[in-house]
């Protein structure tokens, strides 16, 4: 489609997934006879490192989603490609993938729907164990065992149903069910948003601390850039479809530089600063992902916005630091 | 006087399983313009408090005790049809899901004018429809008098909770509940609202109870907060207290426990356990489990600490 050079995000470690140029286009019907193409991922380029936890960051319809189910392989990319280990896994379906499938686990959003209400938490743990290893009945339990230890669920809770449980304790059994397996990478997306305020600090710690025991590898999707800075190593910024900030945890909280990531920032509501004045009532919304204008996908919201803007799409360059920024002007603004 | 007074409300739901108190006895008072949050994990009451005020309980809930004073008058004898008139009248509500408040079938503009239709019958369709298009200006909608004709899915969800809006400040009620008016929505746009909110209860002035689970919304809106546990206020007063110098260990963890920006700390603080159920409440303080100060004191329920405005239950507060 828009046909850009872009920078490949690198670092010197181990890459354990390489996202390539991904682009994913729906068809949408926008009237009786006519169909558009939604471009829900432009170009999107970005390494996961062993051991570290990558954050993308931004508001519902970015497409950060969308990566996560073209990584699971829920989606098939319309171009590009995702190397995992090295081999190209983003138009193979789950079962094309076969062991590799069991190396990537998700934890979805909502503990409510992703739990089967009609199975036993030993089931819901059982079932990855009973399709991908060869453990006789005996290992299988002191596997379970071993991961109820480690995210908190007492024993006698596998004997219960779903439904009995809050959802703090729920999103421990989705997580459990998730890492089971030893995964080598985990996505989560957005698993504290659904949760109370003092439960999502129990999560966010019990997810740092299997982190460190596992070496766990995440990619942490969330449009909470105040989670970011606990959970990351690296943060994408995503917006409309493509990477418009990466750089690494400490440095763009230091120095964030697209103006996207700086209206993200002033947005969060902090509890001891005082609620934002008229300007953000002029920070408007994302656009729609059908028909995307030809220069910057941010200009209409943009306070630094210049003519120049909306002729040509930026593309996403290094500005130092391996900090890559998808704007002309951030040295200025 | 002040606008609204809650004394020793108390909202029992009598279920099969047993007598659930999800509002136990809780009192409040808004004046005339104040902006109040209630603040407590999902099971609080905090919804329900909200709904009693307008007496949304079904059964098998029940206002079981207590006085609700709105203007002087106390709702909870008041009968159904005297509510109606109050209801989305002077007393408005927003709901969390703007997804599910308002009608798929029906255009946003038959459903506004339909509010104000309702409590005045001398006004005619065209004013009506005049005034729908004036407030939804107001809350910042673009192309207003178009978006009267458009079904609740053409809209986005920031633009939805804008239209709910509107639709609350339609009769210019004296009081809006906003229950979770922003937690469906991305940060950005819960900027946007929350700004909006706070500019039109000054306009209008109208007070605004805010009901949601997030701290850190509460303090940027409010003039005064009441931190809800269990069914039951455990700390109540000015925002400038709560925030900068909370009392209640269970305040306390609810500020600790918050992801901040501005600081370099790696583990968050949690509050260990959960809130426990309302159907099997511990002896005396409901928070004890949880609580790292809790001893032998704490199994009798803490009696009130007045300190100047602020309200405190708790043993451990000296």
């Amino acid at each position: 489609m828009h046909g850009r050079e872009e920078g490949i995000l690198s670092q010197s470690e181990v890459k354990l997934l390489e996202v390539k140029r991904v682009e994913k286009v729906f068809s949408v019907k926008v009237g009786t006879f006519e169909k558009k193409d939604l471009h829900a991922l432009n170009q999107v380029n970005f390494d996961i490192y062993q051991g570290k936890t990558l954050s993308l960051v931004g508001e519902s319809g970015c497409g950060k989603t969308t990566v996560g189910k073209v990584i699971l392989g829920l989606y098939q990319a319309t171009k590009g490609e995702v190397l995992f280990h090295g081999k190209d896994i983003a138009r193979q379906t789950p079962r094309e993938r076969g062991a590799v499938q069991k190396n990537i686990q998700m934890i979805f959003q909502d503990p409510y729907s992703s739990l089967n209400p009609r199975k036993k938490v030993k089931m819901i743990l059982e079932q990855p164990l009973k399709i991908h290893t060869d453990m006789n009945r005996k290992q299988r339990m002191e596997t379970i065992y071993e991961i109820c230890d480690d995210v908190g669920i007492d024993y006698s809770y596998l004997e219960r149903y779903p439904h009995q449980f809050s959802g703090g304790q729920r999103q421990r059994i989705a997580i459990a069910r998730a890492i089971i397996l030893r995964p080598e990478l985990v996505l989560a997306d957005e698993p504290i948003s659904a949760l109370d305020v003092s439960i999502q600090a129990q999560i966010l710690n019990l997810m740092m601390d299997l982190k460190d025991k596992y070496n766990l590898t995440t990619l942490f999707i969330t449009h909470d850039i105040s989670v970011v800075k606990h959970i990351s190593d690296y943060v994408a910024v995503m917006y409309l479809g493509e990477i418009v900030e990466y750089a690494s945890k400490k440095e763009l909280f230091a120095h964030p530089r697209h103006p996207y990531t700086k209206m993200l920032f002033s947005t969060v509501p902090d509890i001891y600063t005082p609620l934002a004045t008229d300007s953000v009532l002029k920070t408007g919304e994302i656009q729609s992902p059908i028909d995307l204008p030809k220069g910057c996908f941010f200009a209409n919201r943009c306070p630094y916005r210049e003519e120049a803007c909306e002729a040509a799409h930026p593309a996403l360059l290094d500005s130092g630091a391996a900090h890559l920024v998808r704007c002309p002007l951030h040295d200025r603004i | 006087m002040a606008l609204l007074e809650v004394k020793n409300l108390k909202t029992h739901f009598f279920t099969r399983k047993g007598l659930i108190k999800a509002v136990d006895g809780i009192s409040f008072s808004i004046e005339k313009g104040e902006i109040m949050g209630i603040v407590g994990e999902s099971g609080a009451g905090k919804s329900i408090t909200g709904f009693s005020l307008l007496k949304l309980i079904d059964k098998p809930g029940r206002i079981v005790e207590g006085e609700i004073l709105f203007d002087g008058v106390d709702l909870v004898t008041q009968t159904e049809k005297q509510i109606q008139k109050i209801r989305g009248n002077d007393i408005a509500m927003i709901f969390q899901d703007p997804q599910t408040s308002l009608n798929p079938v029906i255009t946003i503009g038959e459903q506004m004018m339909e509010a104000i239709l309702y409590h005045h019958s001398d006004v005619s369709r065209k004013q009506a429809f005049a005034s729908c298009v004036d407030i939804l200006k107001l809350v910042g909608l673009p192309a207003a008098a178009e978006r009267m004709k458009s079904y609740p899915h053409q809209l986005s969800g920031g633009m939805k909770q804008r239209v709910v809006i509107a639709m609350a400040l339609l009769n210019n009620p004296k009081l809006l509940i906003a229950d979770e008016p922003t937690t469906a929505l991305d940060v950005t746009i819960q900027a946007q609202i929350l700004y909006l909110m706070k500019k039109l209860s000054q306009d209008f002035h109208s007070s605004l109870i805010l009901i949601t689970h997030d701290i850190a919304v509460v303090s940027q809106l409010c003039d005064k907060i009441a931190v809800m546990y269990a069914g039951r206020i455990v700390e109540y007063g000015s925002k400038e207290e709560i925030i900068f110098d909370p009392r209640h260990p269970y305040t306390k963890g609810l500020i600790a426990c918050l992801p901040k920006l501005n600081d370099d700390q790696e583990r968050l603080y949690q509050i260990p356990g959960i809130m426990p159920t309302l159907l099997s409440l511990p002896k005396g303080c409901y928070f004890k489990d949880r609580c790292e100060l809790a001893d032998s004191e704490c199994d009798v329920y803490p009696p009130e600490q007045c300190m100047g405005e602020r309200r405190v239950f708790c043993h451990k507060v000296k």
